[in-house]
């Protein structure tokens, strides 16, 4: 599994389901490159739920072409194809019958993986998503809470260590501070081990925290496809620009990671020089640089990433804007 | 208590025909649920799964209000009178309750779990022995019990086209007017169906369990 994360490449894909009038997905042509947290945003009805279920073949396109590592979905045995993609949904859809070990072990076991190796991963993915391997391994879902049941759900999606992570409003049923905890983790967990994702929202601000590549859908249509920070610079649509709110560009900000405009730090490393940690976001950077500091280090613990300059904010803003 | 003891003395001497009696009626019994529940188990399953699927139950459903009397009835001209008779009878009875549950209990699987199963790579088969039966057994096997009940409750008028059972027993406390003899043929088809619910309960538990 040390192979990068494929690209998953939609070319022209309509899918009209029956008896519809128009159709839910109209023609989408989009590239995810591997390795990308691409986050798919747009109003409800938007095509954006059918668009990822297309992915994994849950729904089949009515016409065009979903490429993973450049291999036609259409070709692979739908249920082959499924063992190399986790998913994870609104409504978690675990297993009411099964203990929590049971449900995450699901994959694992259809793929063969002897007893001890199971256990040791389960034990692994339940410690991963923050729950006391000892306390929860046996309970049944119902006995957890809406978060925790979230938590297994992910845990149970990435039991086979999958290269593509599908993810469909995971955290739409959970309460504000457990979703903001979670949105930390799933990031921490990318930053850890790199996998193509495609996560579906409605929610702006899940979407700017979250985003490598964001894609604005409505009507079954690609509205802009970018960086967000340089959606958030230059929205293509009067209607991308609504949606994100393009005009409270402080808040937005405030969940872009500051990652997004890092710059190489030069040999130049001051200690004394004004620095964020590197889970800071671009609005406490920008806040900091008004502040009258030329520029900032970006450091994780002693170690330095980079800096942050407004120079540096402005060009990551337009280097992704012609992109898209 | 004059009755009790009366029904007790019947049942000591005439213990060859009781036994007789409740032996046809548990192959009997026992012959329909288990015709029913070949037909009606796969026919419930597919019905739960496929859009004819609401009529065929609607259709059951209409049949259910034919009284199991008017069935005897119904079956005699073409059958004759016997154990066949009485056992088509029995098996069309048995049906509904076992086929509506199944399509029910399949149909209340959470389609959320399914979504899951099917995206995590199930195949279909896979997908309905680990996710959908285990979770549809309660409601499968609710309806199972209720066939029991209705079928061995139904089977004691076997005996009026000849299929022997309880009913013999019963029939013949009536003509004879010996309330003991009625008593100890009706206690008896009473405490079968008791025993028969019971046991697909254990049935439940058990597969649930291991499920």
């Amino acid at each position: 599994m040390s192979a990068s994360p494929p690209e998953i490449r939609f070319d022209d894909v309509v899918k009209t389901f029956g008896g519809a009038a128009r159709a839910a997905v109209n023609g989408v042509t989009l590239s995810i490159p591997g390795g990308t947290f691409a986050v798919i945003l747009g109003p409800s009805g938007c095509g954006k739920t059918t668009l990822l279920k297309t992915v994994n073949r849950l729904i089949e396109p009515s016409s065009g072409f979903i490429f993973v590592g450049g291999v036609d979905t259409a070709s692979v045995d739908p249920v082959r194809l499924r063992r190399g993609m986790g998913y994870v949904i609104q409504n978690v859809g675990l297993f009411p019958h099964m203990t929590v070990s049971e449900n995450i072990a699901t994959v694992p076991r259809l793929v063969g993986q002897d007893d001890a190796q199971i256990r040791r991963r389960v034990d692994e993915l339940i410690d991963v998503v923050h729950l006391p391997p000892a306390e929860y391994r046996e309970r049944r879902p119902r006995a957890l809470s809406g978060g925790q049941q979230q938590r297994v759900g992910l845990a149970r999606a990435l039991a086979a260590d999958p290269p593509i992570l599908l993810m469909d409003e995971p955290f739409g049923a959970v309460d504000a501070i457990e979703r903001t905890h979670l949105q930390d983790e799933v990031a921490a967990l990318h930053a850890q081990r790199a996998r193509t994702v495609l996560f579906v929202t409605h929610d702006v601000d899940e979407a700017f925290r979250l985003a490598d590549l964001l894609i604005v859908m409505r009507d079954g249509r690609v509205e802009q496809s970018a960086p967000p920070l340089a959606m958030l610079a230059r929205p293509a649509t009067a209607f991308v620009s609504d949606l994100i709110g393009a005009d409270d560009v402080v808040r937005r900000l405030r969940a872009i990671h500051v990652s997004a405009a890092l710059e190489p730090a030069g040999e130049t490393d001051a200690a004394d020089e004004p620095s964020v940690d590197s889970h800071a976001s671009l609005g406490d950077a920008l806040s900091l640089l008004l502040d009258g500091a030329a520029r900032l280090a970006v450091r994780d613990g002693a170690d330095l990433r980079g800096v942050i300059t407004v120079a540096g904010i402005l060009r990551a803003a337009r280097r992704g804007a012609t992109a898209s | 208590m004059h009755l009790v003891a009366q029904s007790l003395d019947f049942a000591l001497s005439h213990r060859p025909e009781i036994v007789v009696a409740l032996r046809q009626h548990i192959a009997l019994s026992a012959a329909a649920i288990a015709a029913a529940s070949a037909i009606c188990l796969p026919l419930g399953v597919a019905a739960s799964r496929r859009p004819w699927g609401r009529s065929v139950i609607t259709a059951v459903n209409a049949v259910r209000v034919i009284p199991s009397l008017a069935l005897l009835a119904f079956v005699l001209p073409w059958l004759g009178l016997g154990f066949t008779s009485a056992l088509i009878a029995l098996i069309v009875l048995a049906c509904p309750p076992i086929l509506v549950n199944t399509d029910i209990a399949f149909r209340g699987v959470d389609q959320y779990a399914i979504e899951a199963a099917r995206a995590m790579g199930m195949s279909d088969a896979q997908i309905l022995l680990r996710v959908q039966t285990p979770l549809a057994l309660p409601v499968v096997f609710s309806g199972l019990r209720l066939a029991s009940i209705e079928v061995v409750a139904s089977a004691t008028l076997a005996t009026l086209i000849g299929a022997g059972g309880l009913g013999d027993i019963i029939m013949a406390g009536l003509e004879l007017e010996q309330p003991a003899e009625l008593l100890v043929g009706s206690l008896l088809a009473a405490l079968l169906a008791v025993a028969a619910a019971a046991a697909f309960s254990a049935g439940e538990r058990l597969a649930v369990a291991r499920s």
